[in-house]
């Protein structure tokens, strides 16, 4: 392709090449921002600005309804703890931080349990694959709660109580439906 | 002895007088205002592009809008290191910051920021301001009056170029070139502008100028065709002079780097108060040429009701006021308009507003002749 000159026309006439005008314009368009913003600051009416600032630690933007936050353990019915050590969380964590200790559950409903149930926060990527994995609802992401800044690095470790402290009972049927669930949900 | 030494009308009152007045201009209205400007200019900015700007800074519980935040600035600029290239020439190198600053605190000398006090009866009602003891609230009652401001204020040059020089930099030495070429483009200009103003007054005394404005805006400086081609092009280079936005190719800090590139802590901070004291020292003079001085409607009404005090104290007020409302003005437009680049500013200057400025001279003499 032969190279070409294009010739952009310039702006002429004098309205353009005083710059006067053009100036005025500009001036009214800021003007008009400064006095929305400062006169809706001044009354007391933040929401009827155009102001995008987020005053942070004062004012927080609402986290979306999926958003990963710290790990928290569920509860069964009588407050024990859901899970039943299948080691589907630590298998799946791609960074290793989830480390459970398995024990003999003391009553006969469930084979095991965790005796140690530990997740390294620091080493945690928030990817979510430790909840999607675990098949009886006891490990959560949805606390909306960041990992919290400490001092010591084994304080970000959370043992099972810290986990479980923030968990609730779910929603979820103790021990599952049974096989006929789709059959029963429809009648 | 004393008595007779500060009696009014002598040397020794006259003087005295005229260091309060000064004292009052400099350390009471200019450098306080300054240092709200700094702030005023990030957090109007701000609110220009939709964001907050500064509003943290507080004394204990007083938050002030931040205002204080120039006051952190400044304990910054204080205890930052106070760097000096090796090279650099150290005696022009602290002289710089110096001859930036100072020279616009003299100029500011010969504004009038107030109505004329009368010392004999302070507290008493004096319609017309007739007295036998008038007290002009104006540190020097010049004749040559705006031609002093000139020429004390186009010293400032000699601050852009000596730091550019003594900087022992390349790119400040040629950020000093540039703030000297503009600064001389744009003074011819201004004073083309003042001189359409010296010929419709008749005087270049700052406070007579005053006297002969009225207290209506039709009967300000402004009204009139001439005056308002004299006030655009007195603005313009009266923005240029203080080398800001869109007339800040000299320090064109993101692109070309200015002449006090290698300033640091408080030699820097007296650059950057110098500008806002420009800025306030050349609005007060748009205040006082074209809009009025100290006047305002129903100044007249005022004066022959309040005590001699009170309406003086609201004059400089008033006048206070204005010269906010202008500085105000100059930072909407320093954060309005965009940069030029320097062939463009020297053609503006030189082939556009100067001979606008010239022709607004036989103009002014025109509407003279015909207003007769």
């Amino acid at each position: 392709m032969a190279v070409t000159v294009k010739t952009v026309a310039r702006p002429s006439g004098i309205e353009s090449r005083s710059f006067l005008l053009g100036a005025l314009h500009g001036l009214w368009v800021t003007f008009r921002h400064l006095a929305i913003n400062w006169l809706g600051n001044l009354v007391g009416r933040r929401k009827q600005t155009k102001i995008a600032t987020l005053s942070y630690p004062e004012e927080k933007m609402p986290y979306p309804a999926r958003n990963r936050g710290l790990h928290r353990l569920m509860k069964r019915d009588d407050g024990e703890v859901r899970c039943v050590a299948c080691m589907m969380c630590p298998t799946v964590c791609p960074a290793h931080c989830i480390t459970i200790v398995p024990e003999e559950a003391p009553n006969g409903s469930i084979e095991k349990r965790p005796r140690i149930f530990e997740i390294d926060e620091l080493r945690c990527v928030v990817c979510g694959l430790c909840v999607e994995a675990c098949p009886c609802d006891a490990i959560r992401m949805d606390t909306g709660v960041h990992a919290l800044p400490t001092i010591r690095r084994a304080d970000a470790i959370l043992d099972k109580e810290a986990l479980l402290s923030r968990g609730e009972k779910s929603t979820a049927t103790q021990g599952g439906q049974g096989a006929f669930w789709r059959i029963r949900v429809k009648a | 002895m004393l008595a007779s030494l500060l009696s009014y009308g002598s040397p020794g009152f006259l003087a005295l007088s005229a260091a309060a007045k000064s004292v009052f201009f400099v350390f009471l209205f200019s450098l306080p205002l300054a240092g709200i400007l700094t702030w005023m200019e990030r957090r109007q900015s701000a609110m220009m592009q939709d964001r907050l700007g500064p509003n943290r800074a507080n004394i204990g519980p007083f938050r002030f809008w931040g205002i204080p935040q120039f006051l952190a600035d400044a304990v910054k600029m204080i205890f930052k290191e106070d760097f000096v290239p090796p090279e650099a020439n150290k005696f022009l190198f602290a002289l710089a910051p110096v001859l930036a600053v100072a020279p616009v605190f003299i100029a500011s000398a010969i504004v009038p920021f107030g109505a004329p006090l009368c010392l004999d009866r302070l507290t008493e009602v004096v319609p017309g301001g007739a007295c036998a003891k008038p007290v002009d609230l104006q540190a020097a009652h010049l004749d040559a009056g705006l031609l002093f401001y000139f020429a004390i204020s186009s010293l400032t040059v000699y601050g852009a170029a000596l730091a550019g020089w003594a900087s022992h930099n390349k790119w400040a030495l040629m950020g000093g070139l540039r703030a000297s070429s503009q600064m001389m483009a744009y003074e011819v200009t201004m004073g083309m502008a003042v001189m359409a103003m010296f010929l419709l007054y008749g005087t270049l005394e700052p406070g007579a100028m005053v006297a002969s404005q009225g207290d209506w805006p039709w009967q300000w400086g402004i009204a009139g065709i001439p005056q308002i081609i004299a006030f655009v092009l007195f603005l313009t280079s009266a923005i240029a002079e203080s080398k800001r936005t869109p007339f800040d190719i000299p320090e064109g800090e993101s692109e070309v780097i200015g002449y006090f590139v290698e300033y640091s802590g408080m030699r820097f901070g007296m650059f950057y108060l110098g500008e806002f004291v420009e800025i306030i020292v050349s609005s007060a003079l748009m205040v006082t040429v074209f809009f009025g001085g100290w006047r305002f409607p129903g100044a007249e009404l005022l004066a022959s009701h309040l005590p001699n005090l009170l309406f003086v104290l609201v004059t400089v007020l008033v006048w206070s006021l204005k010269v906010f409302l202008f500085c105000s003005f100059q930072l909407l437009i320093r954060w309005t308009l965009p940069r030029f680049r320097a062939d463009q500013l020297l053609r503006l200057g030189w082939q556009r507003l100067l001979p606008i400025s010239i022709a607004n001279v036989v103009l002014a003499a025109g509407w003279i002749l015909l207003r007769r």
